[in-house]
């Protein structure tokens, strides 16, 4: 019993000491970044923001985009609301600045003059909402890019290709080989990205927008039967093993030499950097589409649910500041392999596949909205599952596009 | 005095479950009423009561990754509540032989339903990926031609999910039926011995009529297991390829959570639970013609025993007679 007390006694006093110090405060992230290149990449933000600051950067990793969001959503709702959160750029958010759940960040933006330094412009407007700045964009990733691997392409005796129709006719050389010509993860944002991209190379930027901006439903019954059954002549050079892959498990085909290619956002850079494999030697990047590349400025965002606590708001603007301080943004989209939010950053160390990108983005005329600013969440996931259910199944191109037009015309 | 005993237990017994009716009545009764309500709304990621009537159904009904649930769900449930039933049953009568060591063989039978289903989805998905499962170590012993790759077809893939399901439920089916064969009186089989009736069939017609309870209880628990199939799906196919394995719990769940669209997924649970209220709505029926079967049949044996009493009064009468 005097055991008890004691021990009961020591606890209590540990419980109070350690409540004692708050003044420097906790910022609890939720990420999704846990790929070997991507945890490289939010461990520099961790670590320059503990640096930087007295406060603590508390990591809450969870694996897949729409794992995280769900999280962070039911923790806003639930009252118990992280102090910091990873978004991807367009309407996933949109509820939650109505109703006044974030941090508003307006006089932090005005005073660094965000404004005037992020480019291009459209970056900004995802977290620029009625005059007003609610998140803060770190980098701009494109998902137009496809990741070849040198070995293989030369073991199959082909040349890298400079057209889809190039490669498809290439493909059977590749899988006689004993390659897989074309590595792919069966989730649906995988298969739905890759269709993007397929889908922009073929009808091109105007034609894509008038689609998805403006539900054109007319010009997507003339113009998407050909992008579904281009889409679908891909799959014959799949490997067996393509059900619920990883996207970086997928990479790590073509990182191994063991596929030849992979559609993949610029995130993928990061595996080839963490396996120490060169680009132009090992690996090829091609920007995409390959006749007139362009730049799809997805990315991610960070945005700071409201706190009770002023310690912890202070904690929150202070780590948004360093999100974008220029140092900071050089060394984060250097590990992450995507494209800084402003142009005054040193990106001397960037390899040969980022500098392709910061060229290409240099041009406005090659910027392409992402189709989550246009889409809900709703209606991109009723995509997601019609793409990958074309692509699982038999289904005939017809019905799809029917599909894909009713989705369009029903979404708000 | 009797009487106020009586009252004084019975206000203890209303004190004692006012918590329970009150998470009842909350929990339940109050959130399905609001989950209906809302289904018929244009909720996206909060909840609101902007009406939109049907809507949600209408599109609910036209969405084939529903359409795709709903029928996965039925083809789950019936082929996994079958196949534990069978396997559990056979494995209790094989535990049933007086083998040695058969506690150990019931913890190993028992194992998997103690294991979460995202460990049994993560272990089923890795023995059923054809570049490192089953189909990998039988073609690394020189089968060429051994193929087990469910998962990585939109046509078989629910197959290997029933699999899964199987090998997480027999178990505990077993261990249910076990204990009913157990409660079944030794005197029948002695009985069945002595008539020379063959062991098989003492264990298909006699013991099985007999362990009703057992068998409910394990398929209640199959069906409750079958309805929230979620965390399976998760783990093993993600619901794919395709949209080939969804289930009715997974779009429910994505809806409300990462979709953002509340008035959807309440609509789908709406639909979730439909068919548990008919079901209760048939029992409701059925115990009600039952009551009223035994009431007639009650009244009908008063009549007979009045029948009878008469009638021995009137054999007894010509006696008195006499």
């Amino acid at each position: 019993m005097k055991r008890f007390v004691t021990a009961a006694a020591v606890s209590a006093a540990a419980l109070l000491g350690t409540t004692a110090y708050t003044q420097a405060a906790e910022v609890e992230v939720i990420h999704w970044w846990t790929s070997g290149g991507e945890q490289a990449a939010v461990s520099v933000f961790a670590s320059e923001f503990e640096a930087r600051t007295e406060h603590t950067w508390l990591d809450t990793a969870i694996a897949g985009g729409e794992n995280a969001r769900a999280a962070t959503m039911q923790r806003i709702l639930g009252g118990d609301a992280p102090g910091a959160a990873q978004f991807n750029p367009g309407r996933q958010y949109e509820e939650l600045i109505e109703a006044g759940l974030l941090l508003d960040l307006t006089e932090l933006a005005e005073s660094e003059g965000w404004r005037d330094f992020m480019r291009p412009p459209s970056t900004m407007a995802a977290c620029d909402v009625d005059g007003q700045v609610w998140c803060v964009p770190v980098n701009i990733h494109s998902w137009n890019w496809a990741w070849a691997s040198i070995p293989v392409f030369e073991a199959a005796g082909v040349e890298m290709p400079t057209s889809f129709a190039e490669f498809l006719e290439a493909a059977p050389a590749i899988q006689e080989a004993g390659y897989i010509p074309f590595a792919i993860g069966g989730e649906g944002w995988q298969i739905n990205g890759a269709f993007g991209v397929v889908q922009t190379s073929i009808i091109g930027l105007d034609n894509r927008e008038a689609i998805l901006n403006g539900k054109d439903l007319d010009l997507a019954r003339e113009l998407m039967p050909e992008v579904f059954e281009t889409f679908r002549s891909f799959k014959p050079f799949t490997d067996e093993g393509s059900a619920n892959r990883n996207w970086n498990d997928t990479t790590n085909l073509v990182v191994t030499d063991q596929a030849a290619l992979q559609i993949m956002g610029d995130w993928a850079r990061g595996e080839f950097a963490v396996a120490g494999e060169v680009a132009g030697e090992d690996y090829e990047c091609l920007a995409l589409p390959l006749a007139s590349p362009t730049v799809s400025t997805g990315g991610d965002i960070f945005l700071f649910p409201k706190q009770g606590d002023p310690d912890v708001e202070a904690a929150q603007l202070e780590m948004a500041s360093m999100m974008v301080s220029p140092q900071v943004q050089a060394l984060f989209n250097n590990a992450k392999g995507s494209m800084p939010i402003r142009g005054d950053v040193d990106m001397s160390l960037a390899d040969a596949c980022m500098q392709k990108g910061l060229a290409i983005i240099e041009d406005e005329a090659n910027i392409q909205v992402d189709a989550q600013r246009w889409l809900t969440e709703d209606t991109n996931a009723q995509m997601n599952d019609l793409i990958a259910e074309f692509w699982a199944t038999d289904m005939s191109v017809e019905d799809a596009v029917n599909s894909y037009v009713s989705i369009l015309e029903n979404a708000d | 005095m009797a009487q106020r005993r009586w009252r004084l237990s019975s206000l203890q017994a209303i004190i004692g479950t006012i918590p329970l009716i009150g998470v009842s009545v909350g929990v339940f009764v109050i959130c399905i009423i609001f989950s209906i309500l809302w289904s018929f709304t244009s909720s996206k990621l909060f909840p609101n009561f902007d009406w939109v009537g049907f809507e949600n159904y209408d599109r609910l009904w036209q969405t084939s990754r529903w359409i795709v649930s709903v029928q996965n769900i039925w083809l789950f449930g019936v082929l996994s509540i079958v196949g534990n039933m069978v396997f559990g049953y056979v494995l209790a009568v094989f535990m049933d032989q007086r083998i040695r060591m058969e506690d150990t063989f019931r913890s190993i039978f028992l194992y998997p339903f103690a294991m979460s289903l995202v460990v049994t989805g993560l272990v089923w998905q890795w023995m059923m990926d054809p570049n490192l499962g089953v189909q990998a170590a039988m073609q690394n012993l020189g089968l060429e031609w051994f193929r087990f790759a469910p998962l990585t077809d939109a046509n078989t893939a629910i197959y290997g999910v029933i699999v899964a399901g199987i090998w997480q439920g027999t178990g505990v089916t077993m261990a249910i039926l076990l204990a009913g064969l157990r409660g079944v009186d030794q005197e029948i089989w002695k009985a069945a011995k002595v008539d020379g009736i063959p062991n098989w069939r003492t264990y298909l017609f006699i013991a099985l009529p007999m362990m009703r309870g057992a068998i409910a209880t394990a398929f209640v628990l199959q069906c409750v297991g079958v309805v929230r199939v979620y965390d399976l799906i998760i783990a093993l196919t993600q619901g794919g390829p395709g949209i080939a394995t969804q289930m009715p719990a997974v779009f429910v769940i994505q809806h409300i959570t990462n979709r953002q669209n509340v008035g959807m997924g309440m609509a789908a649970a709406a639909m979730m639970l439909a068919p548990i209220i008919v079901l209760i709505a048939i029992r409701a029926l059925v115990m009600w013609r039952a009551a009223a079967q035994e009431k007639r049949a009650a009244k009908l044996a008063i009549a007979a025993e009045e029948r009878e009493r008469l009638e021995a009064a009137g054999i007894a009468a010509p006696v008195a007679a006499e």
